[in-house]
């Protein structure tokens, strides 16, 4: 038991990669025992990351679940693993998102062992991106969790799976070679004796332009990932072709890693930079630009899974402003909304999916009037499109609130700029609905279309009750955040403090008394 | 207090009821939605009785409950901005909760009848309970954030509800126009939310009372803040310039009309402007504000009433109308006035609507005045409740809404006779539109049809008729829980209000005022008399005279025209399909290019591998090699005879280099 609470991290990140090995056993006409054991795998794998939420401390020390072996020596590179209170989330998100992913593939026949070992793969990848304390470790993820996601693509995909598959790979490998020489360029400066270690690496002092030139080496390949206005092209494009799951998964978990880099490496890494007014300016600028323009963009699109895809640059664009704040609500926002984002944009792709597998069309037109023959699935597609729009009590709201919060406490600019991206949610996202669900039935190849059996039901049930549950009681989430936004805002703007207020002022005698 | 303990189940029990239907509904039986339905509101209805009751005796009547946190802060030391989950019951909030959810009680039971032969029975009361679940939480709400998930609750209900006959176009159209309306006000509602809690630092109503109470408010904040909210105001309750989406709100069932469009959700602005009355005096500008939009909203909804041949349009623009009448006495400060106009509108709005509905329910679903009239004999009940409600409404004593008018009218002349006179007018257009209404439906030629000529328009069930006997009931003496001083009464409803809200005095001469006001009123009705069922030619003939100004008034202003053109046309529309060719014709374009250079650059690299690298350098540095081994090629011949002779000649010139040396 000892040896289990020790590593807990290794578990959590192993348990898919072990899967993998295990399926590889299975043979490859097998349908329903791959399909069964990957299910398996799935959910075993979120359940085994469970224990991480109860047993982590949010008082206790900043790393909780620590572990650090020697790797490579001779560079100093450790196998070096950690969890604060931003990477908990993140992690159970991908654990859970990566499970429902699975369970949602269930009707991939064409080369089934391939397509759940990817997968599988694809989870340890994304895993060991948020456990990594190590920047070598951390790059060696962050560039492993590309090749399945390359594979599930190209074979798995839509008819032009292969401009996507490697639009998506050339496009995000560029940013990490240059990732790889900011890490480099910080690894060096910090001198011998040579390390990799995050929390070693944020004590070397660097001048301010070094600084600059790695904060932009980091940013490209962050801003691709999240992606950032100009850097978008890539999205639309990778999530029409991926398959259902793929979407999920790209959606939900891989676009976390650009805003997640930020704040585990850009911020603390260069603080100077990051407050550099030019750089954040730069960087609130293309997050406001991309909350207007990825909403007017999405407003357009005749392809739900497009429409879906230029709604996460707007989401996303909430994200980043949220980072930028730089302060510890804007922070704490954007994280909670990188799990919210995970969750409603990770259910509107099942969405997509459900309905694609009915009629193997994506385009809006071809639908409309689906209430009348799935009402249940209505119900569904509802409480999820309420989820993405913001409708308080659900997930959205609490994220995107206190992202405003943030913002408007820097410049309430930022924040009226913000909130017209909630209007154009709004918009997009009811005339979606709209026209997919509401009006009579005109195409009669949706007459009989069937609703959505139980295991399509059930794969919704844990994205629905954590909305409501991040809706009704975020106090968890908060909890746990609070210490590490409060420490990183401390680090990157030493001495910040919000201004006062009339509530912590001391009262003052009435005005026009006498005198 | 066991009732006020447990004051929280108000709102959860309509909660559970929309819970319930939402998981079971398709298999509870008509008979177990209507009982669950109507039960939870009147389990509701009960239960606020019983608080109510409590608070009165509770010093200071006041009670505050924190449920949970909600929304913890990050920055503040004590982690709380007030964003909890909590209630605040006192005399203001007390009104609106029995208010709501009493008319929303007998709403529901007149939905039992009038949706009977409906389907999606169980959807529609689904939405209503949690139509009063939000209502409900925005009403007890205990700061401004948890109010505003109420408004944005009651929103999202209106949607869903506005769009209940989701498969008619103009339904779910008129569904979404009003949600992004309401949106686009509510973008306003929460920057203003955001700047309050920057300058008070919380969002608690009583917190930030007491912060009013200790410091000098700053004013350019709160003006600021203030006029914020007041936008999110304008749309929810449908005043200038968001109140487009109302009349075409009236695409939903008619009960919804009533409860949602006419009688709670819209009136939420008012309740709003009352719960944070001290912020909103603070900065007389935006009380300036809010007395113009009122005055002006309230003058030209009535003219547009007058010309709709709809049914529910007219009544739609007349709550507009009213609505701005609630606003301007907010913004002359007569926040007690404008609330109980509130609730007498309740009351005969509520009736108006219903009877609607029930001529609507009787003439198989027509709408047009055109084709309607000499109702007064099939449907007595209907006939004597509307009745009642245009008296009500028209300002005729000693009816509610004379009663409330009255204060409001007084308190407009103490502000500024200019106010006076636009409510004054008003009032006038109030009644000659609502007589014209009563008198085309009920009274003067039968100008329908109905589809057998054997079947005679016949009166709704006892489960419609009931609910709208009780409302007009309430229309005839709701007045008396504000009867003022002047006439002999002890205003009973300020009284009561009185620790929230300040009274406010009766103007000087109030008797003069009202005695105007009366006439006006009678003279309206009269004219009304004359010109549709006297002379029904003359309004069509004025109509001819100025067509383009009836064409006008007839679309509302043509707002809608406007709006359509600039956002959903230019800005959405246009802009969002521009911008999405940029999106593709350049960003992408870019990427491709990119691309297309790499590729490019890579060929270039491959025909300079082949033919400089490759060709010039490694095989031209062969070729070379190759030119300079030729002549010494020639030596190597391989044959032995040419070694040896080579060796001989070799070792010959050794041996003479030695010897000759």
């Amino acid at each position: 038991m000892d040896f289990v609470a020790h590593h807990l991290l290794t578990i959590v990140l192993l348990t898919p990669a072990l899967g993998a090995l295990l399926l590889l056993a299975v043979p490859r006409g097998a349908l329903g025992a791959l399909r069964g054991l990957a299910n398996l795998i799935g959910w075993l794998g979120f359940a085994v990351s469970l224990p991480l939420w109860f047993r982590f401390q949010p008082a206790g020390p900043h790393f909780q679940f620590r572990e650090s072996l020697a790797w490579i020596p001779s560079i100093g590179a450790r196998y070096s693993l950690g969890l604060d209170g931003i990477s908990l989330l993140l992690v159970l998100l991908t654990t859970l998102l990566g499970a429902v992913a699975i369970t949602s593939s269930w009707n991939v026949t064409e080369r089934a062992k391939e397509y759940y070992i990817f997968f599988l793969l694809l989870q340890t990848g994304m895993l060991g991106v948020f456990l990594a304390l190590d920047l070598f470790l951390f790059y060696a993820f962050w560039e492993a969790m590309l090749v399945p996601m390359y594979f599930l693509i190209a074979i798995w995909g839509g008819p032009r799976r292969l401009y996507a598959a490697i639009k998506f790979f050339l496009y995000t490998l560029v940013g990490s070679v240059l990732m790889l020489l900011g890490i480099l360029l910080v690894y060096f400066q910090h001198g011998a004796p040579y390390t990799f270690d995050l929390e070693q690496l944020m004590t070397t002092p660097l001048p301010a332009h070094l600084q600059l030139w790695a904060f932009f080496a980091f940013f490209l390949a962050f801003a691709v990932k999240v992606p950032m206005v100009p850097f978008h092209t890539w999205l639309p494009d990778a999530h029409v072709e991926a398959p259902t799951a793929g979407s999920v998964i790209l959606a939900g978990v891989l676009l976390k890693m650009g805003a997640y880099g930020f704040l585990r490496f850009s911020l603390p890494l260069l603080p100077e930079a990051a407050r550099d007014p030019r750089v954040r300016s730069l960087m609130v600028a293309l997050s406001l630009i991309a909350i207007v323009y990825g909403g007017l963009v999405s407003l357009m699109q005749q392809d739900m899974k497009r429409l879906v895809a230029y709604s996460s640059v707007s989401h996303m664009g909430f994200i980043t402003l949220g980072i930028f704040a730089l302060n510890p609500t804007g922070l704490a926002g954007s994280v909670i909304q990188q799990v919210n984002h995970g969750l409603s944009t990770g259910a509107l792709f099942l969405i997509v999916g459900v309905l694609y597998e009915r009629r193997h069309t994506r385009a809006i037109a071809d639908f409309g009037g689906v209430a009348s023959v799935m009402p249940r699935f209505a119900v569904v597609a509802m409480i999820v499109v309420l989820s993405s729009l913001g409708l308080p009590l659900l997930n959205g709201f609490v994220g995107e609130f206190t992202i405003l919060q943030g913002a408007f406490q820097e410049h309430w600019s930022w924040a009226a700029w913000a909130v017209s991206g909630i209007v154009l949610a709004a918009a997009y996202l009811l005339w979606l609905y709209q026209r997919v669900f509401f009006g009579t039935l005109e195409n009669r190849a949706n007459a009989h279309l069937h609703d959505i059996s139980g295991r399509e039901f059930l794969m919704f049930v844990p994205l629905l009750a954590a909305m409501f549950w991040i809706g009704l009681y975020p106090k968890p989430l908060f909890d746990v955040l609070r210490q590490p936004v409060t420490e990183l805002a401390q680090r990157v703007r030493p001495g910040w403090a919000s201004a006062g207020t009339l509530a912590t002022a001391p009262p003052t005698a009435p005005s026009g008394g006498a005198r | 207090m066991p009732f006020l303990d447990t004051l929280w189940l108000v709102p959860l029990f309509p909660a559970c009821g929309a819970f319930l239907i939402g998981m079971l509904g398709r298999r509870f039986s008509r008979r177990g939605v209507t009982t669950l339905c109507v039960g939870m509101p009147l389990a509701a209805f009960l239960w606020a009785l019983g608080a109510v009751r409590e608070l009165q005796h509770l010093p200071g009547r006041q009670f505050e409950q924190v449920l949970f946190a909600w929304l913890p802060s990050l920055t503040a030391a004590s982690h709380s901005m007030g964003a909890d989950v909590g209630l605040l019951l006192d005399p203001l909030s007390a009104v609106l909760v029995l208010l709501v959810t009493g008319v929303g009680l007998l709403i529901h039971l007149y939905s039992v009848g009038y949706m009977a032969r409906e389907g999606g029975y169980y959807r529609f009361f689904g939405c209503l309970n949690l139509f009063l679940f939000f209502m409900l939480t925005l009403v007890l709400a205990n700061n401004l954030l948890l109010l505003f998930v109420g408004w944005e609750g009651v929103g999202m209900c209106s949607y869903l509800l506005i769009g209940f006959w989701f498969k008619k176009h103009t339904a779910r159209t008129a569904a979404m126009k009003a949600f992004l309306l309401n949106r686009v006000g509510d973008a306003g509602f929460l920057l203003g939310v955001l700047l309050l809690l920057r300058v008070f630092g919380t969002v608690r109503f009583t917190a930030m009372t007491q912060a009013l109470t200790r410091h000098a408010a700053p004013v350019g904040l709160i003006t600021a803040a203030t006029l914020l909210l007041f936008w999110g105001v304008t749309g929810k309750s449908a005043q200038f310039p968001l109140f487009v989406w109302l009349p075409d709100a009236m695409e939903g069932p008619t009960p919804v009309s009533a409860l949602i469009h006419a009688a709670t959700m819209v009136t939420a602005g008012i309740y709003l402007l009352c719960r944070t009355h001290l912020l909103f005096q603070a900065a007389p500008h935006t009380m300036a504000v809010v007395a113009a939009v009122g005055a002006g909203t309230s003058l030209f909804a009535a003219a547009v009433a007058l010309v709709q041949t709809d049914i529910k349009r007219v009544l739609a623009f007349s709550t507009i109308s009213q609505l701005g009448t609630m606003f301007l006495a907010c913004g002359v400060g007569a926040f007690a006035a404008g609330l109980f106009h509130v609730v007498t509108h309740a009351f005969f709005k509520a009736v108006l609507f219903l009877g609607a509905g029930s001529v609507i329910h009787a003439l198989d679903g027509e709408q047009d005045l055109s084709r309607m009239g000499g109702l007064a004999r099939f449907l007595p009940i209907t006939t004597g409740c509307m009745g009642v409600a245009t008296l009500a409404i028209a300002g005729i004593p000693p009816l509610a809404g004379f009663v409330s008018k009255d204060q409001i009218l007084s308190a407009a002349w103490q502000a500024s006779p200019w106010l006076w006179a636009v409510s004054w007018i008003t009032a006038g257009l109030t009644a000659l539109y609502m007589f014209r209404l009563y008198l085309l439906t009920f009274h003067g030629p039968a100008r329908w049809a109905t589809r057998h000529p054997a079947q005679q328009p016949h009166e709704a069930p006892g489960s419609m008729t009931v609910p709208l006997l009780i409302l007009a009931g309430l229309s005839l003496v709701g007045g008396g829980l504000g009867w003022p001083a002047s006439l002999g009464g002890a205003n009973r409803l300020a009284g009561w209000l009185a620790p929230v809200l300040a009274r406010t005095p009766e103007a000087a001469g109030s008797m003069g005022l009202m005695a105007v006001a009366v006439l006006l009123a009678m003279a309206a009705a009269g004219l009304a008399w004359v010109v549709y069922i006297r002379h029904p030619q003359l309004p069509r003939r004025w109509a001819a005279r100025w067509p383009r100004f009836n064409y006008w008034l007839h679309e509302g202003g043509e707002l809608d025209a406007a709006y359509t053109a600039v956002f959903a046309r230019g800005l959405g529309k246009g802009g969002g399909a521009r911008l999405a060719r940029f999106d593709d014709a350049v960003v992408d374009r870019t990427v491709d290019l990119s691309g297309a250079v790499t590729r490019l650059a890579a060929q270039l690299a491959a025909w300079w591998d082949v033919w400089v690298v490759d060709g010039l350098w490694i095989n031209g540095l062969a070729k070379l090699s190759v030119l300079i081994a030729r002549p010494l090629l020639l030596l190597q011949s391989g044959r032995l005879q040419t070694y040896a002779l080579l060796m001989v000649f070799g070792l010959g010139t050794f041996l003479l280099f030695y010897l000759l040396r």
